[in-house]
């Protein structure tokens, strides 16, 4: 016999309070510390960072702490908090010429002012699994070396000089969007689309500038430079009226550059596709500068022929927060519309067969 | 465009409500840590949204704060954003209105549309109920009204007469909404058109000019293969002769509640970033030919507990040998028969709120 679903609010405690005794999982294991996680799995910090767009490697940390290593439910917990932040105004553009290098690579040139500079890298390892880290082996101590203090100058910034790459010079004092205080509006501007990127999924935005390499958008894209490193960000305090440091920010930054033939009005110059990210993720500042090159097609006079170059579809499913809340939503009851289309399909039904039935008399 | 011209000649309408508090201004709040703001509720004026006479529920709205967040989370330069939005889509009915949807602790799709509406529009004075599926009981509808008693410590319900904000996903509820009352929906997708034009630029300048042939043809489509129109929920209506709109995906059996309704309907889409409204007393007609007139869903039988006709039913499965029953989607309403004596022929005894 039918029972009312009731008592709702004591099932959704109960089930909270089940999630939490999950997390903490059995107690003669040791209970996880945010403070390994921010330093042992670093690289997932940085992703809720930039994913999260807050960059907070404490409250991250704890973020996938509480989501239990699910980096999304981690970002969206992050995006949440975020959101109740009071903003003070906005820094002053970042300055990554100044990077402190940590890694510093380009594909373009062998060798350039500054060098290369492998870093903490997983290239060129063997994808072998270590098992003497599961016995807890410390690591050999790093190699050191005096800092490098000479300038590392950008690539493109190379480029640039002899005018083999378009320039791009932002219109100072132009207001930046901010697609998180205004809703986006099609078509958007440069800064709105990489906003959307540098907040958007590392996995769509990985399969989207996969499938430009594959020839859906072609772009002919180098990797002028990737840097990854500490750089200072800095905010001008109206009653000071000049700059005064905030903390350094971790970031990557990719440029990547990509041929262009030019048109009647432009001579052949390479193009910028630019990713920047907070913490290290080469993948997905280089995915990010793919898509970015991409969605420009239109402004170099390209048709828009593949998923890539349409912003429309881009910055509308790129963020993962709204796509699993809308994904996963649908978990949420629909007896009422399934109702609708169950009545639907059942008149239907009876009427195909009513047809049927007639079609059948007739033909005897 | 007709909408960007009517944003700044739009009068701007009180929103009908009883009660509410002061409307104090806290310029510059944001500046404030939420456990500042706690500390200051104390001596501050506590914000409220709307303008009013007397303000009465100050003990409760200080409590609320003692959640760490201000009075219905958001803040009030945030929520002032979301009442512009709200008034200018009160001042063009129909029209979607674009806004700064807020990330909000619940996930995309669940609602944020319709809790940043609630909680801009909501005072310390309001009653609020929440029904996912007609239903007070369901998981996220509870989810909802607790976010709510934490972070407003407004009063909750479960009766729709007593509410003066109702939030609902799917369904409007089966008592007559009365004057001074706000609907507030929750919304996925707002744009109408959007299944036959996936692109907001297009869809924008279709609204603009009023072309809605796109719809009309797929309405037709669906009585040259079907014999009649097969869509169920979700049906589209013009409003006040001008837009046509998405009545959230509430039945089709729901749209004539929305005609000149006295209730002041909001709707909240939070992750496509849109409000719309449709004022008090205004036209909402489901589009139609005059050769298939628009009809509503019917049942065979009345509710199995309460024995109502004319209201929507949930179909409950009981067995695995195709038995069935129907019962009201609205739970209060049937919840209200029931203790008014009402019976359906399955109802074991007269008190039994749904038990066999």
């Amino acid at each position: 016999m039918y029972v009312a679903v009731k008592g709702g609010e004591a099932a959704i405690d109960n089930a909270h309070a089940l999630l939490a005794h999950e997390r903490r999982g059995p107690e003669e294991i040791a209970e996880i510390a945010p403070e390994q996680i921010e330093h042992q799995l670093a690289l997932a910090v940085d992703r809720v960072m930039a994913e999260g767009s807050l960059y907070d490697p404490a409250l991250a940390a704890l973020a996938i702490k509480q989501a239990r290593g699910d980096l999304i439910e981690a970002i969206f917990l992050v995006r949440a908090f975020r959101t109740t932040l009071p903003r003070f105004g906005a820094s002053k553009p970042l300055d990554t010429a100044a990077m402190a290098i940590e890694r510093r690579i380009s594909a373009t040139f062998k060798d350039l002012p500054g060098g290369q500079v492998l870093g903490p890298t997983f290239d060129y390892t063997h994808r072998l699994i270590d098992f003497m880290l599961a016995a807890g082996v410390a690591p050999p101590a790093p190699a050191e070396a005096p800092a490098e203090t000479s300038a590392v100058p950008r690539v493109t910034d190379l480029l640039g000089g002899e005018d083999l790459i378009e320039r791009e010079a932002a219109e100072a004092g132009e207001p930046v969007g901010d697609l998180t205080r205004e809703p986006l509006d099609f078509p958007a501007d440069r800064d709105l689309r990489l906003q959307a990127l540098a907040r958007g999924d590392e996995g769509f935005l990985l399969a989207l500038g996969y499938s430009t390499q594959r020839g859906f958008g072609r772009t002919h894209p180098f990797v002028g430079e990737i840097r990854f490193g500490e750089v200072m960000a800095e905010f001008v305090p109206e009653e000071l009226g000049f700059a005064v440091p905030l903390g350094p920010v971790a970031l990557t930054e990719c440029q990547m550059v990509n041929q262009f033939h030019g048109s009647a009005e432009r001579p052949p110059q390479f193009t910028r596709g630019y990713g920047l990210v907070f913490g290290q993720s080469e993948r997905k500042s280089m995915s990010m500068s793919l898509v970015d090159r991409a969605l420009r097609t239109r402004e170099f006079g390209e048709d828009v022929v593949a998923p890539a170059q349409d912003e429309e579809f881009v910055l509308s499913h790129c963020d993962n927060v709204q796509a699993t809340g809308f994904v996963e939503h649908l978990k949420l009851p629909h007896y009422v519309d399934f109702q609708a289309e169950l009545g639907l399909v059942r008149m239907m039904r009876a009427e195909h067969a009513a047809t049927r039935a007639e079609m059948k008399e007739a033909a005897e | 465009m007709s909408a960007s011209d009517a944003e700044t000649k739009a009068p701007t309408p009180t929103l009908p409500r009883k009660g509410g508090g002061s409307g104090a201004a806290t310029d510059g709040d944001d500046w404030i840590s939420p456990v500042l703001k706690d500390n200051r509720a104390g001596t501050a004026e506590e914000p409220s949204p709307l303008a009013g006479e007397g303000r009465v529920g100050d003990l409760r709205s200080r409590g609320a704060t003692a959640t760490g967040y201000n009075f219905a989370y958001l803040d009030e330069q945030t929520k002032r954003m979301i009442r512009r939005a709200i008034l200018k889509a009160i001042a063009i009915p129909g029209y979607q209105v674009p806004f700064a949807s807020r990330e909000m602790p619940m996930p995309y799709g669940w609602g944020t549309g319709g809790v940043q509406v609630t909680a801009a529009v909501i005072g310390p004075d309001d009653v609020l109920k929440v029904i996912d599926q007609g239903s007070d009981d369901t998981t996220n509808a509870v989810s909802i009204r607790k976010f709510f008693a934490k972070t407003a410590g407004v009063a909750t319900t479960t009766k729709t007469a007593e509410a003066s904000i109702i939030q609902t996903r799917h369904r409007i509820p089966e008592t007559p909404l009365t004057e001074g009352q706000v609907l507030v929906f929750q919304v996925p997708i707002p744009e109408p058109l959007r299944y036959l034009e996936p692109r907001e630029t297009e869809t924008r300048r279709l609204h603009a000019l009023a072309d809605y042939g796109l719809m009309h043809v797929k309405l037709y489509e669906d009585i040259a293969r079907h014999g009649h129109i097969a869509t169920t929920y979700d049906y589209p209506v013009e409003v006040a002769g001008r837009y046509v709109m998405n009545p959230s995906p509430t039945p089709k059996f729901d749209n004539p509640k929305m005609h000149r309704s006295p209730a002041l309907q909001l709707f909240g889409a939070g992750r496509e970033k849109r409000i719309y409204a449709v004022p008090p007393h205004t036209d909402v007609v489901s589009l139609d030919f005059e050769d298939h007139p628009f009809e509503v869903q019917r049942f065979d039988k009345p509710c199995a507990l309460c024995g109502a006709n004319n209201v929507y039913l949930d179909e409950v499965v009981l067995d695995d040998r195709g038995g069935r029953m129907f019962v009201c989607s609205d739970s209060d309403f049937c919840t209200s028969r029931r203790e008014a004596g009402h019976r359906g022929e399955m109802a074991a005894d007269p008190a039994g709120a749904g038990r066999p």
